[in-house]
């Protein structure tokens, strides 16, 4: 049933330092709200437990998606839609930006944005797994300061973060990749559009002299957390691909991902469709 | 945290724009923000202020000329019960707007956020087809 709007509050400020200022003055009373994609869903099915907002929508700090020679920085407010139409992201993250072609119908993809997708921490979520496979880093900033760590290492247990009440999420950095790989990025859903995953599946790769040199796979939906494989990757890196190399990647795989039973798929089915796609994945990559 | 459907429909009487899931997923409340389709059940109103939102209720070329998608609608049947139509007409006018001579793929692509319940989707992909070639 739908909340009791006026037991909430959305406030509005004009700064980035005046949202930190809210955030640090009443620890863990207001939180951020961005475009609403997942929150104003939680409002209509009565389940948005916290009731106090800071509108973040309008902080220009938050935007926009700058390129310099090592690396893009993504505005934690950039839009699915915005991370589309960018050249450099289409060219060189190919895998972000077909996640956020297929994430929700336009409508969602011209207000939902990705730092709301990753502080959403939604384990099904579509671009996490790109993110994690790129090797993102993101840019915290509070009134005492900025830090950045590895996205890797953000997610802690199922909607525990690395990211304290005080707290903003500003950027999202991707490290620019020159060398040529292979990008492979695969979400399977009830249907083709609007489909929230079942299981999500993206990776990089690059073979030299017959041997992977550089590998990162991630997944979303089979785990607890968007999960990034390092298990897995170890187990690759250095090694021709062939049937006894996908044979023992798999049983990797499957040792570390927890996919589970719930309202949009089998434990099994989740299993068996990952090692599939990594198996797709890795002949993708010898060929 | 009142929702941008909601001052349409309420306070502003303009009830072309429909509520349907209330969740995002149908596309039954989409409306235009400053040029961009979005689900006006999941916009805080508060979130818009200096915005121009463009609803239906704006989309005819004027009071006796509908506008291209509109008609085409009408031609090929393109409306059931009605309640998605609203929608599909706005969504499909942003894509005609952005690209107006979208692929086949295109069109499927640009209405995938747009359910109907009727299930009437192809006269509604004909309607768009019909208003490219008009």
């Amino acid at each position: 049933m739908r909340a009791y709007v006026p037991s909430y509050e959305l406030i509005s400020t004009v700064s980035l330092s005046e949202v930190l200022d809210v955030l640090a003055q009443n620890l863990g009373v207001w939180k951020p709200f961005a475009g609403g994609t997942d929150l104003m869903v939680l409002l209509e099915a009565g389940k948005l437990t916290h009731k106090n907002y800071v509108n973040i929508w309008n902080l220009k700090e938050l935007r926009g998606i700058e390129v310099a020679d090592n690396y893009v920085t993504l505005g934690a407010l950039t839009t699915y839609t915005e991370v589309q139409e960018h050249p450099v992201l289409r060219d060189e993250f190919p895998m972000l930006c077909q996640a956020a072609g297929e994430t929700g119908g336009i409508a969602i993809q011209n207000r939902g944005t990705l730092g709301g997708n990753v502080v959403n921490a939604s384990p099904a979520a579509d671009s996490p797994p790109a993110l994690l496979a790129y090797d993102a880093e993101l840019e915290l900033i509070s009134q005492t300061g900025e830090r950045r760590i590895p996205y890797a290492n953000f997610h802690r247990g199922y909607k525990q973060m690395d990211i304290r009440p005080d707290e903003l999420l500003r950027a999202i950095r991707l490290p620019r990749m020159p060398k040529p790989l292979t990008h492979y990025y695969h979400k399977v859903g009830t249907r083709k559009a609007q489909a929230i995953s079942k299981v999500c599946f993206a990776a990089v790769g690059q073979v030299t002299d017959n041997r992977i040199s550089h590998i990162r796979i991630a997944l979303g939906s089979v785990a607890p957390i968007p999960i990034r494989c390092q298990q897995t990757e170890a187990v690759l890196l250095n090694q021709t691909v062939n049937d006894q190399t996908i044979g023992n990647a798999a049983g990797s795989l499957a040792a570390e991902i927890a996919p589970i039973d719930d309202i949009r798929s089998t434990r099994d089915y989740r299993l068996q469709v990952s090692l599939n796609l990594l198996q797709d994945f890795l002949r993708n990559l010898d060929s | 945290m009142e929702r941008l459907l909601d001052v349409l429909r309420e306070q502003l009487r303009l009830t072309g724009t429909k509520e349907g899931c209330g969740e995002g997923e149908c596309g039954a409340c989409t409306v235009l923000i400053d040029g961009r389709i979005v689900n006006s059940c999941l916009v805080p109103v508060a979130q818009v202020e200096g915005c121009e939102i463009k609803t239906i209720e704006g989309i005819a070329i004027s009071e006796t000329q509908l506008h291209a998608v509109q008609q085409a609608f009408i031609e090929c049947g393109g409306a059931q019960c009605g309640i998605c139509t609203p929608g599909m007409v706005i969504a499909a006018v942003d894509l005609l707007e952005k690209n107006p001579n979208p692929t086949e793929a295109e069109i499927r692509n640009g209405l995938a956020g747009n359910l109907c319940r009727c299930t009437g989707y192809m006269k509604i992909f004909e309607s768009v087809v019909r208003a490219c070639e008009g």
